[in-house]
């Protein structure tokens, strides 16, 4: 047995989108954004449309804090994300003061691991969500969670657009789908992915609703699946 | 590298991203993630709704100077660590960290199986086990749940045919015979939340001995 490294045939590089692509995809596709959620319109628009906007800022933001250090897309990011991180400290046994610490050690996460973030395979906030779950398992327990190797791709210099906007699409429709819950559905999700660190059973029995989210999730696992064969590919 | 076939059952991947998983069980699933695109993807949906949830959670009001105090940390913010280890051989990074960048240090259990104990603990334990062509690991069954990865090799038990990549993960009611594929020794990760139970005097003396 030897742990000599492997060859290096690919080079070790990310692959990215810069700003520039990203707003050129907006422009041209801005008008587009179907919503493929199954909302009803009259109960969802308002909804829908902050979260599209929501998710296609921060994407703006997280990539303006990523390729130029902007500090003032990061204050915006922390706007939106630190009452958040609280709240949801809190829920979880936090002191006021503790949660404010726990923001504080996310947030400065986010600004140094920033290099890290590629939006074309994880919308912002669930790049955030991984930082903060990471920072709680750190709290909680002994031994850190083993992550992940990074892929390694080649480089492709011309941003993927199309992907970063249809990821962004996804993830705002998971979000929709996420505020049409029923309540008690609603507080299993949240009591699950925010809560503390257990096993949640999640209960379908009710159907639809939940049924919506699974297959938002299987959406957005194609589409990420095939994002990363076709960087295989390359 | 042939095609994986067995993945990460849904609750369990739901179970790493929210951080629900222990180590030994994180470990496994880290390890399969780094050789599974499939499961790389579903990985990052889990995450997608963890982020959903945290954008639609209720905010709470920050302390005045809170604000002011990151802004003014970021100069000062310590550089990000070092990126996480990549695969070494056949060993996918989460490994290679687990090994501390050293090749394990085997231990027999006789009749050419080996092992090298990467953690054990109340929450479970997780091994490397190498396992020669065409031998049998001694009939076992599980308290809990036992997980295994195929690193190099193959095995097949009662349920099936294991390649690389691939993930088994038997629970209390498989009691199994794995036997190693022909070719090269069957090396894989296994992790269990409780001890294993081996049927027989001598797989159970081996227990108390080698601390499977
Ligand atoms: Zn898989």
């Amino acid at each position: 047995m030897n742990l000599d490294p492997m060859p290096a045939t690919v080079a070790p590089v990310t692959c990215r989108a810069n700003a520039a692509g990203l707003v050129m995809a907006r422009q041209a596709g801005g008008r587009r954004m179907p919503d493929r959620s199954g909302i009803k319109a009259e109960a969802g628009t308002e909804q829908a449309t902050r979260a599209a906007t929501d998710t296609g800022a921060q994407t703006a933001w997280m990539i303006a804090v990523r390729d130029r250090r902007d500090r003032a897309a990061f204050a915006r990011l922390f706007d939106f994300y630190a009452p958040r991180l609280k709240a949801v400290a809190m829920r979880s046994g936090a002191s006021a003061a503790e949660a404010e610490d726990i923001v504080q050690d996310v947030m400065l996460s986010v600004w140094q691991n920033a290099h890290q973030f590629d939006a074309a395979r994880a919308p912002v906030a669930g790049w955030i969500y991984r930082i903060a779950r990471n920072r709680q398992i750190d709290l909680a327990r002994r031994k850190r969670r083993p992550e992940p190797e990074e892929l390694t791709v080649e480089v492709d210099p011309s941003p993927d657009s199309d992907q970063i906007l249809g990821l962004e699409q996804e993830a705002a429709a998971l979000r929709n789908a996420l505020a049409r819950l029923k309540p008690e559905q609603r507080q299993m999700i949240e009591r699950a992915y925010l809560g503390e660190l257990t096993h949640v059973e999640i209960r379908d029995t009710t159907g639809l609703p939940l049924g919506t989210i699974k297959a938002r999730i299987r959406l957005g696992m194609d589409r990420l699946r095939h994002e990363l064969q076709g960087l295989r590919r390359k | 590298m042939n095609e994986i076939r067995h993945h990460v059952p849904d609750p369990m991947m739901r179970d790493y991203a929210t951080g629900a998983l222990d180590y030994p069980f994180g470990l496994v699933v880290a390890s399969h993630v780094s050789l599974c695109d499939e499961c790389r993807a579903r990985l990052h949906s889990q995450e997608a709704l963890g982020g959903a949830a945290l954008e639609e959670a209720a905010a709470a009001d920050l302390s005045s100077g809170l604000r002011a105090a990151v802004l003014s940390r970021l100069d000062a913010a310590p550089p990000a660590p070092a990126a996480p280890p990549r695969r070494s051989g056949i060993y996918p990074g989460p490994l290679v960290e687990a090994l501390k960048g050293a090749p394990p240090r085997w231990k027999s259990l006789g009749l050419g199986v080996r092992q090298c104990i990467l953690h054990a603990g109340a929450e479970g334990s997780v091994r490397l086990l190498h396992i020669p062509a065409g031998q049998a690991v001694p009939e076992h069954g599980h308290n809990g749940i036992e997980l295994t990865l195929v690193l190099q090799g193959s095995f097949v038990d009662e349920t099936d045919r294991f390649g690389v990549g691939d993930l088994e993960v038997a629970d209390n009611d498989l009691t199994h015979v794995p036997v190693a594929g022909p070719g090269a020794p069957c090396i894989c990760l296994a992790a269990t939340d409780a001890p294993l139970r081996f049927k027989g005097l001598m797989p159970r003396l081996t227990q108390r001995l080698f601390r499977i």
